[in-house]
Order: C-alpha cells, then structure tokens, then sequence
C-alpha cells in the first residue's frame, strides 16, 4: 500500500484529535440516517425469513410464503429439535459431535495460518532481501487459482505420499481419520490472502519503533515477537475472524479431506446430508443454518473492538 | 477411523482419551483374524457364511442420505453384530462428484453404492475397481433379470450388483380427486391423452399435469425421464439402447419424434403446469414440490418416480382409495409390451479384503433385500428371492410387481447410462433450456449430440 | 462394532472432550514449536543468521503455497493440454473448444459481468455504509446486522433466496417475497424472475453483495476511522465540507484500502460458484466461468476442458493482478 501522505493535508496541533466526532458532524443529514436504516433492514430480511422458515411446520413452507406468519402465527421447535438431538449414521450425540468437529476444524485451520502468515509477511516487509518483491507479488497472484483444481493432488498427497518415478520423495502420512489433511488444507489455501493482507498492515508500522529495537540488538525473532504481533493485533484479530467464517462455513474441503463420518466431519457436512435424499427438509436445514451462525456471530462480537483499528488501518496513518 | 483417532489422543491427552480407548476396547470383539473361524450359534447362526473377521471395518460411501440411510443401517445391524465386521456408512449429496475425487485421490471408500452405470464405467476405468466374489456373481445370476446384471457390468465383466431399485414409469393421481370427477385411470396413452383434454377443458386454472424438474445443481433430470419414458414407448428396446450408445442420435427421427410426443405433453400449455403456471414455470418448480398441488385440485397428475411417495406431506394417505396414488404410465404400441424404465444402485468394491467381499456378497442376498424391505417402506429390490410379502406400503408393492415383471420390456435410466458429459451435463441443460426459452427440438438436440465425447 | 450406539451415549461427551483437548494439544503444539525454533534460530550469529531468519519466517509458508497451490496450478496447466480422461494430448484444443462453444461465449460474458459489477457495487455499499454508520447510535447493532450475511454459510443462503425470487402463478399465493412485494405494489402478474434473462444474472449478483458487503463495510469502516483528525480538520479549514470533503480527502486517504477490498472482492467473486451452482445449476443463461470449471471438471468428467476454464480463469484476473503489483511496487519502491 502506498502510504497517502497527502501534501495538503498538513496537522494542525492545535486541534484535539476527535476525528469521528468531526467525520460525523461532516457527512451529517437525516438522509444519510435513513438510507442507513432502509439498508440494514434490507440486509436483515432475508435473515429473519430464514429464522422464520426454521420455526414453521414443514407442510406450511412450500405452500405459502414466510411471511404469512405474521398474520397466521403456526410455529413448531421440531426443526430445531430434529437437527439438535435426532441421530443418525450411528452417531446419537445428534448434532454436538459434528459442533465439535467444526470447532476442532475451525480453530487450528484459522492460527496456523495466521501464525505462519504473519511471519512471512513480517519477512517479505522488514527482512528484504533479493527476490523478496518477487515473492510477494507471485503470492499475491496465486490468490486466483481455483482451490478446487488442487483437490485431487493435495489428496494424492496425504493419501500415498510424493513420488518422482519410482522414487519417494514423502513417504505416505498416514493420517486417515483425523483432521491433520483439513487443517493443512485450509492453511495451505488461506495463506496468499492471509500474507497479502497482514503484509499491508505490517509493513505500515513506524519505521523507527523497528530501526530502535534492531539498535538494541534485538534479533528478527524478538522483534516479531515483542513488538510486531500486539502491534499488529488488529489486523489479526480482523483476519482471524474472516478466515473462521470461511473455514467454518466450508463444505467441499472438508467433505474431500476429513469425509462425511461422525467422527471428523464438521457442521456443514452434517446439514447438507440433513436436507434428505432428495433434498425435501428446507426446514430442516434453514434451523441447523441458524444454529450454524450462532458460534461465528459470538466470534465477531468477541474481536468487534478490534476492528476500530481494524485491517488495513494501517495503510491510512498520516 | 474411531480407534486410530483414540489412539492419536492418548498420546497427546493420555487421562482423557484413556477413558475413550477403554470404552472402544470394551466392545471390539475379542476375537481376531488369526484364531480359526468361529461358529456363530442362535439367531447369528445364518451369518455363518461371512463369519471369520470380526473386529474388521468395511467404508461405505454413497449417495443416499438421512432419513433413507438410518434404515440401511439398520437392516444390517444383526450382521453386523454376528459377524463382527462393522460398516462405517457415509452418505453425500455430492457424491457423484466426490466419489471420482476420492478415487483418483487415492482415498476410495471400500464399497460405494453407485447408482449410475455410466459413473461406474468411469470407476472401471481408473482401475482401482475390485471385483466381486463368485458368490456374489452366483447370487447376481440367480436372482436377477440379466438386464440388471448386464448394468453392473463393464466391458464384459462384472463388477456390481443392483441393490435397491426404483420404478420410473408411474402417474401420481388423486384417487379422491378422480372418483369425484368421475375419472377413471387410464390404461392406455390415447386415453390418457383424452382424459388431459377432457380435464383441460374445465378451465378455472385447474390443469390435468403438473411437472417440475428444478433440482439445484441436477436440474433438467426429470425432464430426461419422462423423454426415456416416451423413447421406449415409441420406439422400443432396441432403439433404446442404441440411443444410449450414440447409435442412435438426439438429432434422429426416432428421438426427435419422441420429443414431438412429449411436446404434445409435458410442453403442451393447455396440459401444464396445474398450480405453477406456464410451461416455463416447470423448469423453476423444483421437483419435490411439483405434486403438491394434486392435494389442493389445481392439478390431476404428475409423472414421477415411485421415490416420489416420500414427498407428499405427513398424514397424506397413500393408497388405491386414499389422497394419492399411482397408476402405471401406460403403453403407447402394443408392440412395446409393458415398458418399464427403472433406475437403481450398484454396490462397487474398491478393495478385495476377504470383509469387504463379505458384506458386498450379504448385500447381494435375498434375505438381506427382505430384511432391509421390513426395516421401512419407500425402498424397492429388484432381487426376485425377496420376500414379496414383506412389502407393506402399496407403492412399493405397486413397484415390485412391474420390477419383478419377467415379461416387462425393462431398461434403465438412460442418461445413467450415457457418459456423464451428456447424462448429467448438455441434456439436463438442453432439456430444461427446451422448457425455459422454448428452444427448438433442433436446436437442442444438435447441442446434445455436440456434447457427446469422442 | 456390536453396541455402538450405547457406546456412544455414554461417550458422547468425553469423546467431544477428548477432540477439543485433542485440538487445543495440536494447536499448543504448533505454537511450542515456533517458539522454540524462534528460541533456537534467534541464538543464531554471523553469517547464517540472516539466511536463517529468512528460512525460518517465510519457509513453511513457501513450501505450503508450493504443495497447495503451485504444483496443482501447474499439474492444471498441464491437464488442460489433455483430453477428457487425460490420456491423449491435445494441443490447444480445448482452449479452442473454450473459446468457440456458443454457450461458453454466454459463460464469459455473465463472469465479465459478475466481476465487474458485484465488487464495484459491494465496494460502493460497504463504503456507503461504512462512512454513514460512523454517526448513527447503536452502531455496533446495525454493523453487526449488515455482517450476519456472512457468517450464514451458502446452503443456509441459498435456501432463504429461492423464498425470496421463488414465483407462483399470480392466481396462486405467493412464496417468494419479491413476487408477493411488487404485487402488492400493484404489479399484476410478476415476472418469473429466475427466468427473466439478462436480469436473473443480477439477482443472482445481488446474494453475492448481500453476502460480501459486511467484509467491505468492516474493512472500510476501520480504515475510515483510522484517519487523523487533523486532516479533517486541516480539509475543514480549506473550506470542504459534505460530498466534497468525502471525495476530496476521505477517498484519497483509503484509496488503497478500497484496492485491496475491491480486488478481495473481485477475486472472490470469479472464484465462487456455490451461488450459481445451487440457485439455478447454471440453467437460464446464468452460467459463470468458476462453475462451468466445476461441473466440467467433476460433474462431467471432461478434466482436460475444466482445467482449461481454470487457465481461463486465471488470465482473466491477470490485469487485476498486474495493476495491483503496479500499485504494491510504487509502495514498496518508496520504503
């Protein structure tokens, strides 16, 4: 990111620093305040038709419109009941052991990347070396191939190891059954997004805070360590909570890497086998839909206040 | 898959998983595979066949999803617990896709239960099929018509055999809605067709088809049915299955013909769509909903599959006097005797281990077809040693007595058939743009035909 | 396993248990881990000090992008040059293919169309947003309510869609809200709108910003904030005030912001085909380039065509890419 020093823009000291009180104040009008309710509630009504469809009684869905509840109240928990409690495929945990798979998916597959990500930021921003901008800039590219066109090899992989000829280069990892392939997987994909993002942010943090600890004598680790990672707490915590809801509403990864058993499949490899054979329980997805957003909406309540300084603040500082 | 991941937990989590490992322990059979095969006494002792690997695990992946799967679990829970050998079922709408992904990947499930001959080619091909044992070919060729067994075959080689089926060629009716109209079930296509024009000329926004063949990412299916259906009809056995090998084109008289019949049909805007409204309409009603109005009388019939007895509404009654019921879609030539289109799974190994070959081989059993029929209804074998008196459900009876029909003009789904490129690709889209913008019968099937790999 | 079932009743838990502690063990490991090779690495002097730094920063990364994206990119390019079950070479056939099908001519112009429109629009609305939540009490609730779209994964979305655009004869009660609105409005007999071509291709664009606009709105609104008072106040005193200040001094100061968000957005948009896929399969003139590669490639079977879709895919953002390095390169170079 170019950082905007505009030559207009000269600080005045005088001045207290309330900037969003000022901005505020700027863009003021009562037009503004109702283009802002028109489009939340917009945005909400296709959420409220889904949590509406989750409590209505399976026969009345097809046949009229969500909205008829409001005149015609009929509702029914069962939808909730069934994804929450009901067993099947030889599970009877009904529907915690798949909650836990999708936390046990989720979490690991959102700080590994994150972890690793920021590290190679980190070097590609402040450990330049010969080739560092072309490396940055083929990460950069990679972001557009089509996750799907490594499926095949990726499960090569973890299943028979790399071979060149007859020759093993990776021996095959056995690692059947657990979520090692979905966690390396989604670490793998999210990583050219991850470092581009975190690598805006990092390389805006002040040049001299950096230069002071390297004088200290403070090795790359240390200052990574100690000064970037709670500098650049923001920008992870805004990553974090995008990289979560990626992976946890994912399906074709995990359906391709860990299967569809009780034992590792996640959430949403749960719901899509709910929807029946031939696909006739809407109602019944619609309701694990709105449990499925419980956890990621707890999740960005949680890290919200990050997000006043959030992701890319720091290409903007004056 | 439970014990490996035990394990894995006990090294890092010893107190916590040690709790877990000792209750897996508790119930893996003690018995393992080098002590000599044991005998199975009491209820287990008609499993004796495939007794001998206890403690094993056999994957099964398929397409077939709750509720359908909890009673397929369910019919081989006393095998299960006889023998010993547990089956690690898993179900995915995104089967057809993910089963080749999973193959090629190197990560093929033991079984899968395929229900596309032309997918199963493709899994021939790869080379990673293992073929069944001669019991199971022996079963195969004593229970059933050698059209199944033909279907399960590649290349001259067997390699599946047929394990549910279902039967294609029924009408959804009112039987209510017809005796108070006065209507009688038609038993010929000339009289069908009498009965729609009598029934179209009510007027009122009543209709006598209603249709839908919106299926997400498979729409169009429903469509290629009810084209098969007229195909055969017409044309006959032969035609068919030269029409499936390419022999015979899309762009053909016979098929173009047919498609003329089932414009005068399922496009005929006085026929269609009670309840939706237009001939467009049906390529957006999704196929579950397409009877509903049957229920509600804006609607007389629907041409659909047996399997569509799962989607009337709770309390519905399904029988000859109840809400719905089905009749045989009739013959349209009296040279074409009882032409039935059936579609069906086919249990595919990808692994000869002595336990997978036990359950492929129960699998292909009479008494398995019979204990999975008592489980629940809404499930059909077309395996002539089933007990044909297990059936409860009327539909499913209705269904049996055409399947297990020796003298039916019986073929399969022909675009299961047909390479997946057509089957589940430029017909699907041709056929619903047919309804959608009413493209021409040439046009649509010149693009058919462009799709078909060389 | 006899007594599965029972096993598993009584395990539920500590089984769960035992996953979570399983997880948090891999992540504490993981963690450990760097730590102590930073530990190690950080001891390091001289000459391999620095080159070791390098390694150990950017190395997993690198191999992991190498295992995961480059070599199935290249495998990609490779197959794309082959026939359907990949055993013949073909050349440049299925580009040829690509790039004369007529129905591949209607793919490539709606995936034209989605990429332009869908992340110029999210952009505009997160930014819309984003400038006018700042002001407004509760702002917590109303960007809280504009985000939820995203954390509703695409099934979920789907479904509530189809109960909005979903159109019944106008004779019959209505089921999508689309239909039952504009009738109420008066519109006697609605269109069936996932059949109306060119505009089912827009509706279908909408479900995309609905769903994308919290990021945009999310990121902007912290950029936005972000920005010093004094310049404000600097811009205040010049006289700018309303439109003119947002244009003058708010836009040029998240510039970059909105570049990333717009090439996010635009990235993602080429790359989701979950939409089309499970709204109308492709069907109606609705097809786009990422779901066309899909079905070809594992629906259909045709490896060698998908992937060549995948090629196209590709060079179709390369422009994208090449103006964002242009752009990465000015800042890089200043530092």
């Amino acid at each position: 990111m170019t950082t905007v020093e505009e030559p207009t823009a000269a600080p005045d000291p005088a001045q207290p620093a309330t900037s969003s009180g000022k901005v505020r104040k700027a863009f003021s009008s009562p037009l503004a305040s109702i283009f802002m309710i028109v489009v939340t509630v917009l945005w909400t009504i296709p959420t409220i038709g889904l949590l509406v469809t989750s409590v209505r009684p399976a026969g009345d869905v097809a046949l009229t419109g969500w909205w008829t509840v409001f005149t015609h109240p009929s509702f029914t928990l069962e939808n909730y009941h069934k994804v929450l409690f009901e067993s099947s495929f030889g599970s009877s945990g009904g529907m915690l052991p798949y909650l836990v798979n999708s936390l046990a998916i989720a979490i690991p597959a959102t700080i590994f990347p994150l972890a690793l990500a920021s590290m190679a930021a980190y070097a590609l921003a402040w450990v330049r070396f010969k080739g560092s901008d072309t490396i940055f800039f083929a990460i950069f590219a990679l972001q557009i191939v089509p996750l799907q066109m490594a499926l095949i090899p990726l499960l090569q992989l973890f299943n028979g190891g790399a071979h060149i000829g007859s020759v093993t280069i990776i021996p095959a990892p056995n690692l059947g059954g657990t979520y090692v392939p979905v966690w390396l997987a989604h670490t793998m994909f999210a990583m050219p997004l991850a470092i581009f993002l975190l690598h805006n942010f990092i390389a805006q943090l002040p040049r001299d805070v950096m230069e002071a600890a390297q004088v200290d004598g403070a090795s790359h680790f240390k200052i990574f360590r100690t000064i970037v990672l709670p500098l650049a707490a923001p920008a992870l915590a805004s990553f974090a909570i995008f990289q979560f809801l990626w992976t946890w509403n994912d399906l074709l990864v995990a359906l391709t890497f860990v299967g569809g058993t009780a034992d590792v499949a996640p959430l949403t490899v749960r719901l899509s086998q709910m929807a029946g054979s031939f696909g006739r329980s809407w109602e019944v997805v619609t309701a694990g839909a709105f449990i499925s957003i419980v956890v990621p909406l707890i999740v960005f309540f949680s890290l919200q206040r990050y997000f006043v300084r959030g992701l890319l603040a720091g290409s903007v500082k004056g | 898959m439970h014990i490996s991941a035990r394990r894995r937990a006990l090294a890092l989590f010893a107190p916590a998983a040690a709790l877990a490992l000792v209750a897996a322990c508790s119930n893996t059979p003690s018995s393992n595979s080098a002590s000599p095969v044991p005998t199975l006494t009491g209820d287990c002792a008609k499993y004796q066949a495939y007794a001998g690997h206890a403690g094993t695990k056999v994957t099964m992946f398929a397409s077939i999803i709750s509720p359908e799967s909890d009673s397929l679990q369910k019919s081989w829970d006393e095998f299960s617990k006889c023998t010993g050998i547990s089956i690690a079922y898993e179900g995915s709408n995104d089967f057809e896709s993910q089963l080749p992904v999973r193959v090629s990947g190197g990560n093929p499930p033991d079984l899968a239960v395929i229900p596309q001959p032309g997918l199963l080619q493709q899994m021939v091909k790869t080379g990673k099929v293992a073929k069944p044992s001669a019991e199971t070919v022996a079963n195969v060729d004593k229970y059933w018509n050698k059209a199944w067994k033909q279907y399960g075959t590649v290349n001259d080689t067997f390699y599946a055999a047929p394990m549910s089926a279902n039967m294609k060629s029924l009408v959804w009716y009112s039987p209510k809605a017809f005796t108070a109209a006065g209507y009688q079930v038609p038993t010929t296509w000339a009289d069908m067709m009498s009965l729609s024009d009598k029934i179209a000329a009510k007027g009122g926004g009543v209709k006598p088809w209603c249709g839908g063949i919106g299926s997400g990412t498979a729409t169009g299916w429903p469509a290629t049915d009810w084209l098969e259906q007229v195909v055969l009809r017409e044309n006959g056995g032969q035609v068919y299955d030269d029409w499936v090998a390419h022999k015979v084109k899309f762009s053909d008289a016979p098929i173009t013909g047919s498609m003329q019949t089932m414009q005068n049909w399922m496009l005929n805007p006085k026929y269609v769509n009670g309840g939706f409204g237009d001939v467009k309409s049906i390529a957006t009603t999704t196929f579950q909903d397409a009877g509903k109005p049957i229920l509600t009388g804006k609607c007389y019939m629907l041409q659909q599959a047996s399997f569509y007895g799962a989607q009337w509404p709770k309390g519905t009654k399904v029988a000859e006097d109840g809400d719905v019921f089905a009749f045989y879609l009739p013959a349209i030539k009296s040279d074409v005797t009882t032409p039935v289109i059936g579609g069906g799974e086919f249990v595919t190994a990808f692994s000869n281990r002595p336990e997978v070959q036990a359950v492929q081989n129960y699998l292909s059993t009479p008494e398995w077809a019979t204990s999975r029929i008592k489980v629940a209804t809404g499930w059909v074998s077309a395996n002539n040693g089933a007990d044909q008196s297990a059936y409860t459900d009327p539909i499913d009876k209705l269904s049996a007595k055409y399947l297990t029909d020796s003298s039916a003009t019986f073929r399969f789904d022909a675009s299961d058939l047909m390479p997946a490129a057509v089957g589940a690709g430029e017909e699907w889209k041709q056929m619903t743009a047919w309804f959608a913008e009413g493209k021409s019968i040439t046009d649509v099937t010149k693009a058919i035909d462009q799709a078909w790999p060389n | 396993m006899p007594g599965i079932h029972t096993m598993f009743e009584a395990s539920t838990l500590s089984d769960a248990v035992t996953k979570l502690l399983n997880t948090f063990g891999a992540v504490a490991g993981f963690l450990a881990i760097l730590l102590i090779v930073f530990y190690a690495a950080g001891r390091a002097t001289g000459k391999i000090s620095r080159p070791l730094t390098i390694l150990v920063f950017l190395g997993p990364a690198v191999l992991l992008i190498l295992i995961g994206l480059i070599i199935p990119a290249a495998r990609t390019i490779w197959l794309s040059t082959k026939s359907d079950d990949s055993t013949r070479f073909l050349g440049a056939k299925n580009y040829t293919w690509a790039f004369t099908s007529d129905s591949i001519h209607q793919v490539l112009l709606n995936t034209l169309l989605w990429i332009i429109v869908a992340p110029i629009v999210t952009t505009a609305l997160g930014l819309c947003i984003a400038l006018l939540v700042d002001r407004l009490k509760n702002e917590a609730v109303y960007k809280s309510l504009i985000f939820m779209p995203m954390a509703i994964s695409f099934v979920g979305a789907s479904i509530i869609w189809r109960f909005i655009y979903e159109t019944r004869d106008s004779s019959q009660p209505q089921i999508g809200l689309l239909s039952q609105t504009v009738m109420a409005l008066g519109w006697k007999h609605p269109p069936n709108w996932i059949l109306s071509h060119p505009l089912n291709n827009f509706l279908l664009m909408v479900i995309m910003i609905w769903v994308q606009t919290g990021f945009a709105m999310v990121v902007l609104s912290a950029a936005i904030k972000a920005i010093p008072a004094e310049i404000i106040e600097a811009a205040k005193v010049d006289g700018a005030r309303g439109g003119n200040l947002f244009f003058r001094v708010t836009v040029p100061m998240i510039r970059n912001t909105l570049i990333v968000v717009l090439t996010t957005v635009m990235i993602t948009t080429l790359k989701v085909f979950d939409i089309v896929r499970t709204m109308t399969g492709g069907n109606f003139g609705t097809q786009i380039l990422a779901n066309e590669m899909y079905s070809q490639s594992f629906v259909q079977f045709n490896i060698g065509r998908g992937s060549a879709l995948a090629v196209i895919l590709f060079v179709a953002v390369l422009p994208l890419v090449g103006y964002n390095i242009v752009q990465l390169r000015k800042e890089r170079g200043n530092r």
